[in-house]
């Protein structure tokens, strides 16, 4: 109880930083996994051949790997320096962007044909179509998946300890090493860390049930209770689609 | 300083053996992760017990790898071998996945089956053994086989508590002669060379079994 009691200001810090590297990754993650989702969907070769490749080499090489090249190869044959925090949110970002980009492209290509005949027929610029007609429809089909890969995010984060950066399991780490409890100070950050995991599954199912609101379909369940049954099978699944 | 090929040709042997060190941990842990996953799927359906265990495989699924592993290793007796904790923890985290998928499974068989087995008074180690798992687990094999290249590429995480496998090797050759260039880039090809192909074969294994 002492233990715990001293050290929580650092830990509550070191989720902090968790948290930070977390919303900055799946920002990043976003961006990347619509610009790359939508470009695999195009007729085009080239953009086809440019989404595959991204979404090959992320999915295929680890994280840490990207992490450790980006932070320690680069300086070796430029003359620039990542900053550690940044090199860590690249990582992270690019590695699930990846897994985004499969999960926005086979959410688009799920939307009936019918749908983009109707916009041709319409004369619909491409942006108009995609913006107005497609991806509203794509969107409720991604948001638990989404879900599911922020939360993989964070757990993954934990991997930035490696390179310096002072996430929570860094802090617990030092905890260790500080106090020799072993027992605590790793105790600490898995319990934080499941304090985490679980507020995020309760925003996604809130964002889930206002997607599902909004586009009339039956609500996931109702009130705080409908929040506090047990998480469904997907969400916190290591997704894996490769 | 540029890529140096000839240092890097030099590396590859080392690397390679790191490799194989990877592709063991990650099978050995596969191996436990199978088998581990699948008791905890059973386990889940026993009164009192099974609400115990499914809520520690749910808080370790919850919790990032690298920690579980700093945590035992930490912890472990000295005579185990960083590989034997790596394999351990490795197969205990990727349990808490596969049970999920053994218990859709399990859940996916149809409910006449059940009926039949009733009707016929099997005995509950036929039901299990000669009705249900295997129909269960033929569902299931390509989402099985997608947690194999998922822990594969945790492999490296081993790292961190010195298993000598391929990004330790790699992290030694750089604080050694300062060239991380090469040998970071040689091990993502590396992993590009086993997860390309591995994704392949898993790909025509689900449409092989999507269609039964």
């Amino acid at each position: 109880m002492d233990f715990f009691v001293s050290t929580f200001p650092m830990y509550l810090a070191g989720a902090g930083i968790t948290l930070l590297l977390t919303v900055a990754g799946s920002a990043l993650a976003f961006v990347l996994a619509m610009a790359i989702g939508i470009l695999g969907t195009l007729r085009n070769p080239v953009a086809r051949g440019i989404a595959t490749f991204y979404t090959e080499v992320f999915r295929g090489v680890a994280a840490l790997v990207v992490m450790f090249w980006l932070a320690f190869a680069i300086p070796q044959i430029t003359p620039y320096q990542l900053d550690i925090n940044f090199a860590a949110i690249l990582a992270l970002g690019l590695n699930v962007g990846a897994y985004g980009a499969e999960v926005v492209r086979a959410s688009i290509n799920a939307v009936p044909r019918a749908q983009t005949e109707a916009t041709v027929a319409l004369n619909m610029s491409w942006a108009r179509r995609t913006w107005r007609v497609i991806l509203p429809q794509a969107w409720a089909q991604m948001l638990p998946t989404f879900g599911n890969l922020v939360i993989e995010l964070m757990k993954a984060s934990a991997i930035v300890s490696l390179v310096g950066v002072a996430d929570l399991t860094q802090i617990a780490n030092q905890q260790r090493a500080a106090t020799g409890d072993t027992v605590m100070a790793f105790t600490s950050a898995l319990v934080m860390y499941f304090v985490l995991a679980q507020l995020l599954v309760l925003g996604v199912r809130l964002l889930e049930r206002r997607a599902n609101r909004r586009l009339g379909r039956a609500p996931a369940g109702g009130g705080l209770l409908g929040l506090l049954r047990p998480p469904s099978p997907s969400t916190g699944a290591k997704v894996t689609a490769l | 300083m540029m890529w140096d090929t000839e240092f890097a040709v030099g590396i590859l042997p080392q690397l390679l053996e790191g490799l194989v060190v990877t592709v063991q941990a990650t099978l050995l842990g596969y191996a436990v992760a199978l088998v581990l996953g699948l008791a905890v799927a059973l386990v889940r359906r026993v009164r009192v017990v099974g609400p115990i265990v499914f809520a520690v495989f749910e808080f370790i699924r919850s919790t990032p790898l690298l920690v579980q592993l700093f945590f035992v290793f930490y912890l472990a007796p000295a005579n185990l071998t960083p590989l034997t904790i790596g394999v351990a923890v490795l197969g205990v985290h990727y349990a808490a996945y596969t049970a999920e998928v053994y218990r859709s499974g399990i859940e996916g068989v149809a409910k006449g089956q059940w009926e039949a087995c009733r009707a016929l008074s099997l005995p509950p180690l036929r039901v299990w053994g000669a009705v249900v798992l295997p129909q269960a687990i033929r569902k299931v094999i390509p989402a099985l086989g997608n947690y194999l290249i998922a822990m594969f590429k945790d492999t490296p995480l081993l790292f961190a508590i010195t298993v000598h496998e391929m990004m330790f090797v790699a992290d030694t050759i750089g604080s050694e002669t300062f060239r991380s260039m090469e040998a970071y880039t040689l091990v993502g090809l590396l992993f590009l060379l086993v997860s390309v192909p591995s994704a392949i074969v898993i790909r025509r294994l689900e449409r092989r079994y999507a269609a039964v």
